[in-house]
């Protein structure tokens, strides 16, 4: 799909046909310990390897549960990457980070 | 709770239950789902899981006020719309109305990665969301096993399907949870553990080439229910489950009698015919006449003005009337007029099931006060004689309860004391006429009498059974010395009497004139001797009369001479 200028690239945060900015969607369901991990180890994660490249958005399901249904979210925490697409989903408080890369397609896999 | 003056110990409120609305279910769940708690419905592919949820769903939001949530794993909800469609339930309005809440869970494997901890919060957000919406107190999830294949963690799936049973159970929620069948288990992947309070089995099942279902309710803690099996359809009317303990023996009767059509039938029938509401039998083996017997009731009914339906299972419509009217019946006047109506099928069509739930479904639209079904043999190839004997026996309670009298045919193997396979259904007539050959001389005559006729003298005589091209005539059959004569036997024997009788009215004739001539005789000679008689008489008188002269003459010839002589 990406372009034969754009492969060459393999630069953090340019894997993907050339989109400048992640969008990224941590669905939470209150404050609880997997949401709060969730959110620090997507911070840490995004620093690391996004830099300067992203936006969090933090839905809370407790207070809109109607968005549930938008991005068919099951369980919680599910990171939600909506941009670039395609639209990828991480489940879990996203502590294994090599799974996670992989998920977002950060590193290609082997 | 549980007031129960003068009982001795309160036992505690009975468990509640929930109707579901569906007919025949909540009799053999005496009284419907268990209310507030969940119950699971599983069987194989296509055997009515779905519609089965759905219908509960729906008859609870338009019959029972109680709005519900239907959170599909495995359709989308244009695809759950567009199927349940077919039953007649329109969910889009319901949903319009806020009275329904469906809901599309999709779970694609492929995108999700599990990176860690996790619980499906997520699932209990929009089940609580969408209850709230509505307002709704049933629920159905169908099919939560599909969790199983898309979350990767089997442990946090079972973890957390007990927690949300429970969550159910604490909300009130009255739920009914689908699941495929396992191979040994109930379900593929053990729900029948958690949920364990109702059990439902479905069955779908392929026996004689004819495809039936079956229902049965395997558990139901805290409540009596029935645990056998039961067949049940699925129509345009929705789900109907047929348990045959329903009706009952508790029809009433009337002493009003009904036509057979053929007067000489009438009276064998202790003068007046088949009781009203009654069950009536006709058997007989191939050719015998039951059609044309069946024909002259109808006639008769339609003639009285009440309304006749008639199932036939082996000749069409067309082909009944053509050949009823060979027999002088016309019986295409009264379809004309809507008094009787024809409905022809091969009996391998459908299942038992379906016959019933069709026959049922037509009587209660025409709503006759007669039914045929012609032959009930036919249904033979469909099912064993058992079955047919319960379906018949339900269709005879339904039509007794709504006094409808009702002729069976039967067509029997022929050998005429063979009455064994009658006996059987034979059991649920009121009246059993049997048709018979009488094979003697070269040809081939039938008969007719009367087997049994519950509540009424009957004539035990068998009276030959002619098809003429004026209708049926039952005609006395000659018995002599020789045994029972039909046919043209009869006929040559009738003859002979006749000869016999003329030969002897004729000698008896000739006797009579000899008689008259002797006497006449008799009077001749008795005259001739009264004349003699006569003629000496008037001799003897006058010789006696001569003699009294002369006597007188001497005595007056003495006197003249003594005055002559006196004196001196």
């Amino acid at each position: 799909m990406a372009t034969k200028t754009k492969r060459l690239k393999k630069s953090r945060g340019e894997s993907e046909g050339g989109v400048k900015t992640w969008e990224l969607r941590l669905y939470v369901a209150g404050q609880t310990s997997k949401s709060m991990a969730a959110f620090s180890n997507l911070k840490k994660l995004c620093e690391d390897h996004l830099k300067g490249q992203y936006r969090i958005e933090v839905i809370d399901l407790l207070e809109n549960p109607a968005l549930a249904k938008g991005d068919q979210i099951l369980a919680i925490p599910t990171l939600v990457r909506k941009l670039p697409e395609p639209i990828k989903k991480i489940i879990g408080d996203l502590s294994n980070k090599e799974r996670v890369l992989v998920g977002l397609n950060l590193i290609p896999t082997a | 709770m549980g007031q129960a003056e003068g009982r001795p110990i309160s036992l505690g409120t009975p468990l509640e239950k929930s109707l579901t609305g569906i007919k025949g279910l909540d009799e053999v769940t005496k009284g419907g789902l268990p209310k507030g708690r969940p119950t699971l419905v599983c069987g194989g592919a296509g055997s009515g899981k779905t519609l089965l949820a759905a219908e509960f769903l729906v008859r609870g939001a338009l019959q029972f006020g109680e709005p519900g949530v239907f959170m599909s794993f495995e359709e989308t909800t244009d695809e759950l719309t567009k199927n349940v469609v077919s039953l007649g339930f329109k969910l889009d309005d319901l949903v319009a109305q806020k009275k329904i809440s469906l809901d599309y869970i999709q779970i694609d494997r492929n995108e999700i990665e599990e990176t860690g901890e996790y619980d499906l919060e997520g699932l209990f957000i929009r089940l609580e969301h969408a209850i709230a919406s509505v307002g709704a107190k049933r629920v159905v999830l169908d099919t939560i096993e599909t969790l199983f294949s898309g979350i990767p963690n089997p442990a946090v799936v079972r973890a957390e399907l007990k927690r949300l049973f429970q969550w159910l159970k604490n909300k009130g929620m009255t739920t009914i949870i689908t699941g495929e069948q396992g191979e040994n288990t109930f379900t593929r992947h053990g729900l029948e553990e958690y949920v364990s309070d109702c059990v439902i089995f479905l069955d779908h099942r392929i026996s004689e080439q004819v495809s039936t279902r079956r229902i049965r309710v395997v558990k139901y803690r805290g409540s009596a229910h029935d645990t056998n099996e039961f067949p049940f359809l699925i129509d345009e009317r929705g789900i109907t489950v047929m348990p045959i303990t329903s009706l009952g023996l508790r029809h009433t009767v009337t002493n009003k009698r009904v036509s057979t059509g053929i007067p000489r039938l009438d009276a064998m029938l202790g003068e007046k015919g088949y009781y009203r509401g009654s069950s009536v039998l006709i058997s007989g083996s191939a050719g015998t006449g039951k059609t044309s017997l069946v024909a002259h009731f109808a006639d008769a009914a339609c003639r009285r003005g009440e309304r006749c339906l008639c199932f036939a299972f082996e000749e069409s419509e067309s082909q009944v009337v053509r050949n009823m009217l060979s027999i002088g019946i016309d019986l295409e006047q009264w379809v004309k007029k809507g008094l009787l109506k024809y409905h022809a099928d091969r009996p391998t069509i459908y299942g038992l099931e379906t016959h019933l739930s069709v026959m049922q479904k037509m009587i209660n639209e025409f709503k006759p006060a007669a039914v045929i079904v012609d032959p009930v043999s036919n249904l033979n190839a469909v099912a064993n004689i058992s079955n047919v004997k319960t379906m018949l026996t339900r269709l005879l309670d339904q039509l007794k309860l709504d006094r409808v009298t009702t002729v069976l045919t039967i067509l029997t193997q022929g050998s005429p004391t063979s009455e064994s396979t009658d006996v059987d259904i034979s059991s649920l007539a009121d009246t059993w006429i049997r048709l018979r050959d009488i094979e003697f001389g070269g040809e081939r005559n039938r008969g007719i009498y009367i087997l049994k006729s519950r509540g009424m003298a009957h004539s035990n005589q068998i009276r030959e059974f002619v098809l003429t091209d004026r209708g049926v005539n039952l005609l006395d059959v000659y018995v002599g010395p020789s045994g029972v004569l039909t046919g043209s036997a009869r006929l040559s024997r009738e003859a002979q009497e006749k000869a016999k009788d003329l030969v002897r009215q004729q000698d008896a004739q000739i006797k009579q004139l000899n008689l008259e001539r002797k006497r006449k005789a008799m009077e001749a000679q008795i005259a001739d001797i009264r004349a003699e008689f006569k003629t000496e008489e008037a001799e003897v008188k006058k010789f006696i009369e001569q003699d009294k002269l002369r006597q007188q003459k001497v005595s007056q010839d003495r006197k003249a001479m003594a005055k002559i002589r006196k004196a001196d």
